[in-house]
């Protein structure tokens, strides 16, 4: 496993671009594009403010700079450095801008949620979308780009309209039965629309793409309901995280729960396996599980090691009293992720937040827990295997997969504490980045771990 | 203790008396001076005695003393001190050995006396002690009697407490059951009160941004715009079309076919589902077809307890052909035949394992000892019966037994004893009599038992013979009424023809056996079947096939030879120990070995072909 060099970074802005061959990053007003395999600069842009959010089109031709501050949205093309858009939405504000999924949109959200303003950027015209609600998920996109479904809100009742992207066309409008609608989210194969209510209530309605409800769901009644929902990338399975700390697994064909996942913080079951983060100075890490320790070269050694250590059950996991009379209590699942090969299922429940709970679909039971030093910030499937990364916040990145976990130390001057991460395209690296740098690793040895895995897991 | 002491002593009262007498007696003395003395010192006799005594005589009152002495010692029964007075005139002489003699007699029962008080007087103090222990006991019974009723007392109290306390925690659970809805109530309509407010708010919202909606959009801001350097072309290199009906259709007729490509799809992938699981059931159908239909023409026994299975056997066997036609069929015609039939089978199949399940462990139990023909309720109802007789018989020779006894006992007088000779001899005989008749009796019902045993063993030979009769019987029956499928009735009806005639080969088989049991019904039916399918126009295939069928029947005849011996045996297997004691003693056991040996062989194939894939 090799790290590059530390670069700047600012507001955690980093992406891969959809192709893999590009990785735009923003320090502060500027952009900066660059070749992810030499790393070198290939852009430079300069924005009028500061940068709050950035968007690579979906043909990696285009990339949406938005700065929510002064309203503006800029948008810069790769292959025409002296191209440029500004779209100002002036008094009305904005709150959030998107691609469409052809990447000649771009659909920007005006404050207090007044309106959708559609820009093209082949054509003149200009549309605009009212009522939107104003919701954590309130659009989503089928994967295949054709159609949108959007949440609206019109006289305290809930709407879905679905548009055919091409030309935004309204498709469908349908009503649905929700007191508040919360989200919504198009299953991959892009036939089904899962939408759940407010999280005052457990309710999760499926709607065909020709705004037929297919069924709903509702497990229990008078507590939290729904905190996370999630596809399994076979369409397959719809996993639904809730407030009482279980995900359960809907089946696309009944629309029925077939199972239920709880997360106890005492694992009993002696055929999960419970790796244990373990902090060990490095004297004594004679028989650590850490990867091959990052080269001398490149970088100070660290002043402790950690290493995973198998437990054995039974384990009781780290829990969190939750504060109950405030809102947004940390309690529930909040984090939940199928493997890019729907065989597993990675969840967080918030009031045990250092542990990672990775579930075997094809089973229906729990394969193994994670239980780190300090609470999970994200994680994140490899794009192409059934490997999981991990961060903490701290200055190690961890790395599951079925042969087992590692833990390996970012090295840099000072800590590098990695906050977020994300995947390359191929799996071969990910960026890792800090408060205000980033730095990509490269799995050199994913070839070796991923025959270990295919020959442990039996997958793929 | 009063008893036993009265009993043991009862010299040592009379002799007390005796004392008391003489005491009384000398009061009456002519010496009364000392009746007080003595009457002082009674009991510490020992020495004042003999002073008292040595003060008793005088030289003057010699005469006195003795004639007294001798008077007191003639009224206590000894003999007079003087001699024999030979005239009435003649003084009488003192006679001094009689003198001496009393005089020794009286120290005797002094001495005898004197014991005798001792041996009170400890017995006095035993019972002192014992009355203390007595008493002792008696106050510490009386104070446990005390505690406990404290105690009861306490616990009662006790008891009471918890009664009152569960009471109150009664209460208290209602009232927290009424908190309970109560809350939910309020729960009920705060969500209510909420929801409402919430709507409330949400008009207001919504007025508010309608109004700034009008405000911020209406008027024309010339900030809300699009600066760009030139428009670039669509991602797919054609022009925007414009909005029309057609289009409209268009998306329209996409978003349709995309759920029909999904549906189709996901039909698609049920069918291969479907397919590989019907792949799976054939495969399953087929081995156990392979599995049961050997069995079927062996272990007959299987009739008694599922008539109907063994049919379904030969069904499948004359489906086979069309099965494959039938795969293909649409579900809803087939599915409650399909269900139906492997139902069978496997109701057919688990029977069998549990029966050999049941082999394995009694065979592990029991050893090898195993050989009885008779059917359990025959065997059991048998031995029940006998198992009567016995106690019946057995009891009655008790109750003679006794009767002799009593007889024996009750007369003991003296002018019975010489009767009772007689009586007895003539009692013994007409007991031996009895016993003979008893053991005659006795060996009767033994002679009884074994053949009934016999008897048994033959209607359980007979039965079977039945039973397959009524399966062949039935087979048929089943076989011309199934209506398995309409166009393969012809292979159906041929099938039940060879299975007809094969099921008759059994029945000639079994008709060789040494029970005469008429098969007219039967033996007529088949013969007609073997016409019946000679006659048929055989296809090359179906001849083929009755080829087969007919190695098929010889193969179970012989098997049917051979097995008869086992089909014994899961009767046996049913059997209890106490069942085996005496069909063992009725059996060589040579014959034993043989039969336990064909059953394990028979067990041992069994295993093996339900190992086999």
């Amino acid at each position: 496993m090799n790290f590059s060099e530390v670069f700047k970074l600012s507001s955690l802005l980093c992406k891969f671009s959809p192709d893999g061959k590009y990785l735009a990053s923003c320090v502060q007003y500027r952009l900066v594009v660059r070749d992810v395999n030499t790393l070198q600069i290939l852009q430079l842009y300069t924005c009028l403010d500061q940068i709050q959010h950035i968007e690579w089109s979906a043909d990696s031709l285009f990339i949406l700079c938005a700065m929510y501050k002064r309203g503006l949205v800029q948008v810069w093309s790769l292959e025409q450095p002296e191209w440029h858009c500004k779209i100002d939405e002036g008094s009305a504000g904005l709150v959030a801008s998107c691609w469409s999924p052809d990447g000649r949109h771009i659909l920007n959200t005006t404050e207090f949620h007044l309106r959708i303003t559609v820009w093209s950027l082949c054509t003149k015209s200009v549309s605009y979308i009212k009522y939107p609600k104003a919701c954590l998920q309130g659009i989503t996109f089928t994967r295949d780009g054709r159609y949108m479904a959007l949440a609206e809100r019109r006289d305290c009742k809930d709407y879905v309209s679905i548009f055919v992207c091409s030309d935004w066309q309204l498709l469908r409008h349908f009503d649905t039965d929700t007191q508040d609608l919360t989200g919504i989210e198009w299953a991959p194969n892009g036939c089904v629309l899962a939408v759940w209510d407010t999280c005052l209530e457990y309710k999760i309605l499926l709607y065909s793409l020709d705004g037929r409800l297919l069924s709903t769901y509702s497990a229990y009644e008078w507590s939290l309901g729904i905190k996370s929902v999630a596809w399994s990338p076979s369409s397959q399975f719809l996993a639904v995280g809730s407030y009482d700390g279980k995900v359960r697994i809907l089946h696309h064909v009944t629309w029925k729960m077939i199972t239920e996942f709880g997360h106890p913080a005492t694992i009993n079951d002696p055929k999960t396996v419970v790796y244990k983060e373990a902090e060990k100075s490095p004297q004594l890490g004679l028989g650590c599980l850490s990867f091959p320790p990052p080269r001398a070269g490149a970088g100070p050694l660290p002043s402790s090691e950690s290493k995973y250590e198998i437990a054995s059950v039974p384990v009781s996991l780290q829990t969190l009293k939750p504060v109950t009379d405030r809102a947004n209590p940390k309690i529930g699942i909040g984090m939940l992720a199928f493997s890019p090969d729907s065989y597993f299922l990675a969840t967080r429940n918030d009031n045990i937040p250092n542990a990672v709970w990775v579930w075997d679909i094809q089973k229906l039971r729990l394969f193994a827990v994670l239980e780190q030093l300090s609470p999970v910030r994200t994680f994140q499937w490899d794009p192409q295997q059934p490997r999981l990364a991990i961060c903490t916040g701290g200055s190690r990145l961890y790395l599951w997969s079925p042969a087992g976990c590692m833990s390996v130390q970012v090295p840099g001057e000072g800590d590098f504490a990695v906050l977020s991460l994300c995947w390359h395209l191929s799996g071969d690296s990910m960026a890792l980045l800090s408060k205000d740098h980033f730095c990509l690793c490269f799995l050199e040895t994913e070839a070796v771990v991923g025959t270990a895995c295919r020959q442990l897991g039996g997958h793929t | 203790m009063g008893d036993w002491m009265t009993v043991t002593d009862p010299g040592l009262s009379s002799e007390s008396k005796t004392i008391s007498q003489y005491t009384s007696e000398t009061k009456m003395s002519p010496s009364s001076l000392y009746s007080q003395q003595v009457l002082c010192s009674s009991i510490p006799l020992s020495k004042n005695v003999h002073s008292f005594f040595s003060a008793f005589c005088t030289e003057d009152n010699i005469e006195q003393s003795i004639s007294y002495l001798d008077q007191e010692l003639t009224t206590f029964g000894f003999p007079s001190l003087y001699e024999e007075s030979k005239g009435k005139e003649t003084k009488r002489e003192l006679n001094i050995v009689a003198v001496l003699n009393c005089m020794n007699e009286l120290l005797v029962l002094q001495r005898k006396n004197l014991l005798a008080q001792e041996n009170v007087e400890t017995q006095n103090l035993k019972l002192g002690s014992d009355m203390d222990h007595l008493q002792s006991c008696y106050s510490k019974l009386k104070e446990q009697l005390e505690t406990s009723r404290r105690e009861m007392i306490g616990l009662q109290e006790r008891d009471r407490q918890l009664q009152c306390k569960n009471r109150n925690l009664h209460q208290l659970l209602k009232n927290e059951k009424d908190e309970v809805q109560k809350l939910q109530n309020i729960i009920a309509s705060r969500a209510t009160q909420y929801n409402h407010d919430m709507k409330r708010k949400e008009r207001e919202y919504n007025k508010l941004k309608e109004r700034l909606h009008q405000l911020v959009m209406n008027k024309k801001d010339k900030k809300i715009a699009m600066d760009i350097l030139n428009y670039v072309g669509r991602a797919d290199g054609k022009r925007g079309s414009w909005r029309t009906g057609k289009t409209e259709a268009r998306n329209e007729d996409e978003m349709y076919k995309i759920l029909l490509n999904d549906y189709e799809y996901r039909q698609k992938q049920i069918l291969m589902e479907n397919a590989e699981l019907k792949k799976v059931l054939q495969q399953m159908k087929k081995e156990m077809i392979s599995l049961l239909s050997p069995q079927k023409k062996k272990p007959r026994e299987r009739v008694d307890d599922s008539t109907g299975t063994v049919i379904s056997d030969v069904e499948e066997d004359a489906g086979e052909l069309s099965r494959e036609s039938m795969w293909d069929l649409s579900c809803e015609t087939v599915r409650e035949q399909l269900t139906n039939s492997i139902r069978k089978q496997w109701r057919i199949l688990k029977s069998h394992v549990e029966k050999l399940d049941n082999q394995v462990s009694k065979v592990h139990l029991e050893g090898f000892n195993d050989e009885d023909v008779i059917s359990r309720q025959d065997h059991e109802q048998e031995t029940e019966k006998l198992e009567l007789e016995i106690q019946q018989c057995k009891e009655m020779i008790k109750t003679q037994q006794q009767l002799l006894q009593q007889l024996a006992t009750a007369c003991d007088d003296d002018t019975t004893s010489l009767l009772r000779d007689c009586y007895l001899l003539e009692e013994k005989e007409r007991l031996k009599e009895e016993w003979s008749l008893f053991k005659e009796q006795k060996k009767n019902f033994e002679r009884e038992r074994r053949s009934f045993t016999e008897a048994a063993i033959r209607l359980g030979l007979e039965r079977k013979a039945f039973e397959e009769e009524r399966a062949s019987w039935l087979k048929q029956q089943f076989l011309n009424m199934t209506t398995f499928d309409h166009q393969n009735s012809e292979n159906v009806k041929l099938f039940s023809a060879f299975s007809g005639s094969s099921d008759w080969d059994n029945l000639i088989v079994h008709s060789r056996q040494p029970q005469k049991k008429p098969h007219s019904v039967s033996n007529g039916s088949p013969v007609c079947m073997s016409k019946l399918t000679k006659s048929l126009p055989a296809s090359p295939s179906t001849s083929d096939f009755c080829q087969t069928r007919s190695c098929m029947s010889e193969h179970s005849s012989i098997n049917v030879l051979n097995i008869t011996a086992e089909e014994i045996k899961p009767n046996q297997v049913g059997g209890e120990c106490t069942n085996q004691k005496w069909s063992v003693a009725s059996r060589p056991g040579s014959q034993e070995g043989c039969y336990s040996g064909c059953s394990l062989s028979y067990t041992n194939s069994h295993v093996e072909k339900d190992d086999l894939p």
